[in-house]
């Protein structure tokens, strides 16, 4: 084997596989979204899909759902995440090891039974609705009021994410200085002020990792709306994962299919570069 | 310390101590639920006051879940795509891994910046063409369409190249002196002392791959050739649902990477999190 050719060779495998498997699809569903189903052919039509997308209701619900679902589950869970892992960094805590695998053990449910389990529990007779009314709260119907079942996927996926997340910042949190937290108690700041002046700001970098991928990941939520709502009531959890899936697999409309795909190709692509713009340098 | 600031330190502890055992117990009793249910008559599931301890129903349970999904076919499903992908996927992205390390060549920094950015592409961008394609070659509903498309994995090869940046590269030049081949060298000098990182991109990929749901319902249409996520999803999708036999599915579904979990848990979060352990 020739010298040059050695590199070559160890990633060649990768290198045919990701053409084949990745590049051609990328560039494939970019073409399929121009084109559209006619008499069993696929012809270019220009920005029909796109422009169909901009009047298309269940579209556009999919759209403000998914961002809906965004917007509230991320940053709350990345707090409760940042929160438990401070009150784990302390020296002081016993049973740290327990809390932490206890914390971390939904993350290691498939997405899959866990959505499965929850749509369980959170029937109008299940247990979640039994305990609640031992407090005195009435029924709530969670999987079935438009309110209620986006209620229903935010609260599944914190319970899933928390610890997942909570691990990745008492990674981190281990490379901050013991001192930084002395300084600040000597000169009289309470845990809460320790928190959010030195912790926080000592793992942006983190932060902003977990958020930008947290973020790509509820882009493409798919799996929880499909097994624990279905995308209903009336399309009130319908998300643009969800709804690809709705029109590639069932409707066979691969065009339309792919254009929206497309806009999640866009959005995924504009919300990176603004969270790393707003969060600054690294 | 006077006695009112002690006080107040207790208090808080107290506060802190009950916080966390509340989450702890959001977090676990789910688990415990399921285990429960797995074990009783689809009835138990909505009594009032809820049913919270074990029943003797989970062989029938086991039964009727067979005879609806052919359990033990979908767990041999899952389980061999699993392992042959984290197999294949290891040798492949290692590989890969180890050009973009240890050599230089033309193209290496433009490919390796490809492969980072394409880590951001949504799944569902590629899944259309890629459904298309195994159509056409009729590989849908085959152990191929499960494995193969998902092989290359930027994300594998990203870790692997982390740990084998700090591999040193005198070690290979010494041995290329000696005049080691350059396969025997990837194989006896750098991936023995990469078992760590090995063992924690393994138990990555197969978590993705054991939990990889929206491919193999896309990619299969048979039920023997049902992965165990698909499988399960499908016993929800029927207008009378079964949850005694649901239950039980879930918690098969979940008991051996729990086991899985306590017993490696250093290893375990590494690998979910994408990191070595150290």
């Amino acid at each position: 084997m020739s010298k040059k050719l050695i590199p070559y060779f160890f990633l060649g495998p990768a290198l045919l596989l990701f053409i084949c498997f990745t590049v051609y699809p990328v560039i494939s569903s970019l073409i399929l979204s121009f084109q559209t189903q006619e008499a069993g052919q696929y012809v270019f039509t220009g920005l029909d899909n796109y422009i169909r997308l901009m009047k298309d209701t269940i579209f556009l619900k999919a759209l403000s759902n998914t961002f809906i679902i965004l917007i509230i589950q991320v940053p709350i869970m990345l707090f409760l995440a940042l929160l438990l892992a401070s009150a784990l960094n302390s020296q002081l805590l016993k049973l740290r090891g327990i809390f932490r695998v206890g914390f971390f053990m939904p993350a290691v449910t498939s997405l899959v039974a866990y959505s499965i389990l929850f749509s369980v529990m959170l029937q109008d007779t299940g247990v979640i609705n039994r305990f609640l009314g031992f407090l005195g709260v009435d029924q709530i119907r969670w999987l079935s009021d438009a309110f209620w079942a986006k209620v229903s996927i935010i609260l599944a996926m914190t319970w899933r994410w928390t610890g997942y997340n909570m691990v990745i910042y008492l990674a981190a949190m281990q490379n901050i200085s013991e001192e930084l937290y002395e300084a600040a108690s000597l000169d009289g700041a309470g845990k809460i002020k320790q928190f959010f002046y030195i912790t926080v700001p000592q793992l942006k970098p983190v932060i902003l990792f977990t958020a930008i991928i947290s973020t790509i990941s509820t882009l493409q939520l798919f799996d929880e709306p499909y097994n624990l709502t279905n995308g209903g009531p009336s399309d009130a959890t319908m998300t643009l994962g969800l709804y690809i899936f709705k029109n590639g697999f069932e409707y066979y409309d691969f065009g339309y299919a792919s254009a929206i795909a497309y806009v999640v190709v866009i959005i995924v692509a504009i919300l990176s570069f603004i969270q790393m713009k707003v969060t600054g340098d690294e | 310390m006077s006695n009112s600031l002690k006080q107040r330190k207790l208090t808080s502890k107290l506060v802190l101590y009950i916080t966390l055992l509340a989450g702890l117990v959001i977090s676990i009793f789910p688990f415990y639920w399921m285990f429960v249910g797995s074990t009783n008559h689809t009835s138990k599931m909505f009594t009032n006051p809820p049913t919270l301890t074990f029943g003797g129903q989970f062989l029938t349970n086991l039964t009727n879940l067979n005879d609806s999904i052919g359990i033990y076919r979908v767990l041999f499903n899952s389980l061999f795509v699993s392992l042959v992908y984290v197999l294949l996927a290891l040798i492949v992205n290692t590989m890969a891994a180890y050009a973009l390390s240890k050599f230089e060549f033309k193209g290496q920094k433009t490919i390796f910046m490809i492969l980072i950015v394409s880590m951001m592409i949504p799944y569902q961008a590629t899944m259309i063409p890629l459904f298309k394609l195994m159509a056409n070659f009729n590989f849908l509903n085959t152990y191929f369409a499960l494995i193969v498309p998902s092989l290359c994995l930027p994300f594998a090869i990203f870790l692997m190249r982390q740990n084998l940046l700090a591999f040193p590269t005198a070690l290979i030049e010494a041995a290329r002196i000696d005049g080691a081949g350059e396969i025997r060298i990837f194989l006896r000098i750098v991936l023995p002392s990469m078992k760590p990182a090995l063992a924690a991109t393994a138990i990555y990929l197969f978590m993705a791959q054991w939990n990889n749901f929206m491919w193999p319902l896309v990619a299969t249409t048979s039920n023997d050739m049902y992965t165990f996520p698909v499988a399960l999803s499908s016993l929800i999708g029927i207008s009378i649902i079964d949850y005694g036999q649901v239950m039980t599915g879930i918690t098969i579904a979940t008991i051996p990477i729990i086991i899985f979990f306590l017993l490696l848990q250093k290893h375990f979060i590494a690998g979910m999190l994408g990191s070595s352990v150290k």
